[in-house]
C-alpha cells in the first residue's frame, strides 16, 4: 500500500512535503498534527507502525541552502513488524519555538530518546513525564550538538556528589 | 649523619624495596585501552615479575590506581570517589593518551586529562600503549616508589 498517498489523503495539508526514493519513504508533518499522525500510523491496521526505531533531530543552522529556513528538524523513524515497512516522519521547528508534543504516550521508548534530543539539541518535548538531561550532567550549560556550540568549550568539572 | 637518621634512611630503603615489589593495582578500565591492559596483565608479558601480578578489584585493597581509558565528565566524580576510597600509600598511573590529556577527544564530553581531577604519578602515553610502554611505566613507578620518603 502506498503509505504516502494514504497519509496525504487522510491528513491533507498537515503533510507538508513528501519524498520517496528506492522504497525510502519520508513525510514532513506540520507540528500541530504530529500526534494525530503518529497515533494513526501506530493504530491503523494497514500501517501498523508498532515500533519507534529512532527519534532524533538535525540542526540546519549552517546547512547549505537552508540557512534561512526553520533551524531544527525532529525525525521519527517508524517500523512495522507485522507489515515489514518503514516510514520517516519529520517536523520542522524554528529556533525560538523549538518544542514538539511528546510521543511517550504512544511509544514508551520515546521517553529516553526525547530526553536525549532535549539534552543534545535543546528541543522541548511538551508533556514529557521526566524532562531531564539524559547523557550530560545537570550542571552542563548549553546543548552540545547544536551547530553553534563551540567544539572545544570547557565546562566546569563537577565534583563528587556529597 | 647521626645514628638516628642512618637507621631512618635504611628503613626507608627497606620499606621502599618491599613496596615497589608488592604493587596491588586497581584497574579502572573504561575504554579500549582495557584490551591492551589485559594483554599486558596476562602471562605473555608477566607483570608478576614486578610484583604487580594481582589486580585487586576493591579500591580499599589496592595501592596503585590504573586509570585505563577515556574519562568523561560524567565519569569524573566516580573516579574521584574511587581515588578517595584508596588507602595510603597510593599512586596513580594514567594509562593511554586519553587519560593523560584527553587525547583526540577535544570535545564537550571528555575530561582533558585526569590530572585535572586527581594527582598522577606516572603517565603512559600511546593510543593504546604497547605492553612494553606499560612495563616501562610500571618500572618508572617502581623507581619512584623506592626513591621516595616512606610514610609508615
Amino acid at each position: 500500500m502506498p503509505i504516502l498517498a494514504e497519509l496525504q489523503r487522510r491528513f491533507g495539508d498537515a503533510i507538508v512535503e513528501t519524498h520517496e526514493q528506492h522504497g525510502d519513504v519520508t513525510a514532513v508533518v506540520a507540528r500541530d498534527a504530529l500526534l494525530t499522525v503518529l497515533a494513526h500510523c501506530r493504530d491503523d491496521a494497514a500501517l501498523a507502525f508498532d515500533v519507534l526505531m529512532d527519534l532524533t533531530a538535525v540542526d540546519y543552522l549552517k546547512f547549505p541552502g537552508r540557512e534561512d529556513g526553520p533551524r531544527f528538524e525532529v525525525v521519527y523513524h517508524l517500523y512495522s513488524i507485522a507489515r515489514n515497512h518503514r516510514l520517516r516522519l519529520k517536523v520542522r521547528l524554528d529556533e525560538d519555538d523549538a518544542r514538539v508534543p511528546s510521543a511517550v504516550a504512544l511509544w514508551p521508548i520515546a521517553n529516553w530518546l526525547e530526553r536525549e534530543v532535549w539534552d543534545m539539541f535543546g528541543v522541548r518535548f511538551e508533556g514529557h513525564p521526566d524532562p531531564r538531561r539524559l547523557l550530560m550532567y545537570e550542571e552542563f550549560v548549553g546543548h552540545p550538538l547544536r551547530k553553534d556550540y563551540p567544539i572545544n568549550r570547557r565546562q566546569p568539572l563537577i565534583g563528587p556528589a556529597s | 649523619m647521626g645514628v638516628g637518621s642512618f637507621f631512618t634512611s635504611k628503613l626507608d630503603e627497606a620499606i621502599g624495596w618491599a613496596r615497589k615489589y608488592s604493587i596491588f593495582q586497581y584497574p579502572f578500565v573504561t575504554a579500549c585501552c582495557g584490551m591492551e591492559y589485559m594483554a599486558t596483565a596476562c602471562s605473555h608479558y608477566d607483570v608478576d615479575r614486578f610484583g604487580a601480578g594481582l589486580p585487586r578489584f576493591s579500591p580499599r585493597q589496592a595501592d596503585v590506581l590504573f586509570v585505563v581509558g577515556t574519562i568523561s565528565h560524567k565519569m569524573a566524580p566516580v573516579l574521584k570517589r574511587i581515588y578517595d576510597q584508596m588507602t595510603e600509600p597510593k599512586w596513580v598511573v594514567a594509562f593511554g593518551v586519553c587519560t593523560c590529556t584527553g587525547g583526540f577527544y577535544d570535545n564537550y564530553a571528555t575530561v582533558q586529562g585526569i590530572d585535572t581531577i586527581i594527582p598522577v604519578d606516572v603517565y603512559i602515553p600511546g593510543c593504546p600503549p604497547r605492553p612494553e610502554s606499560v612495563i616501562d611505566g610500571l618500572m618508572k613507578l617502581q623507581d619512584k616508589i623506592a626513591g621516595q620518603a616512606q610514610r609508615y
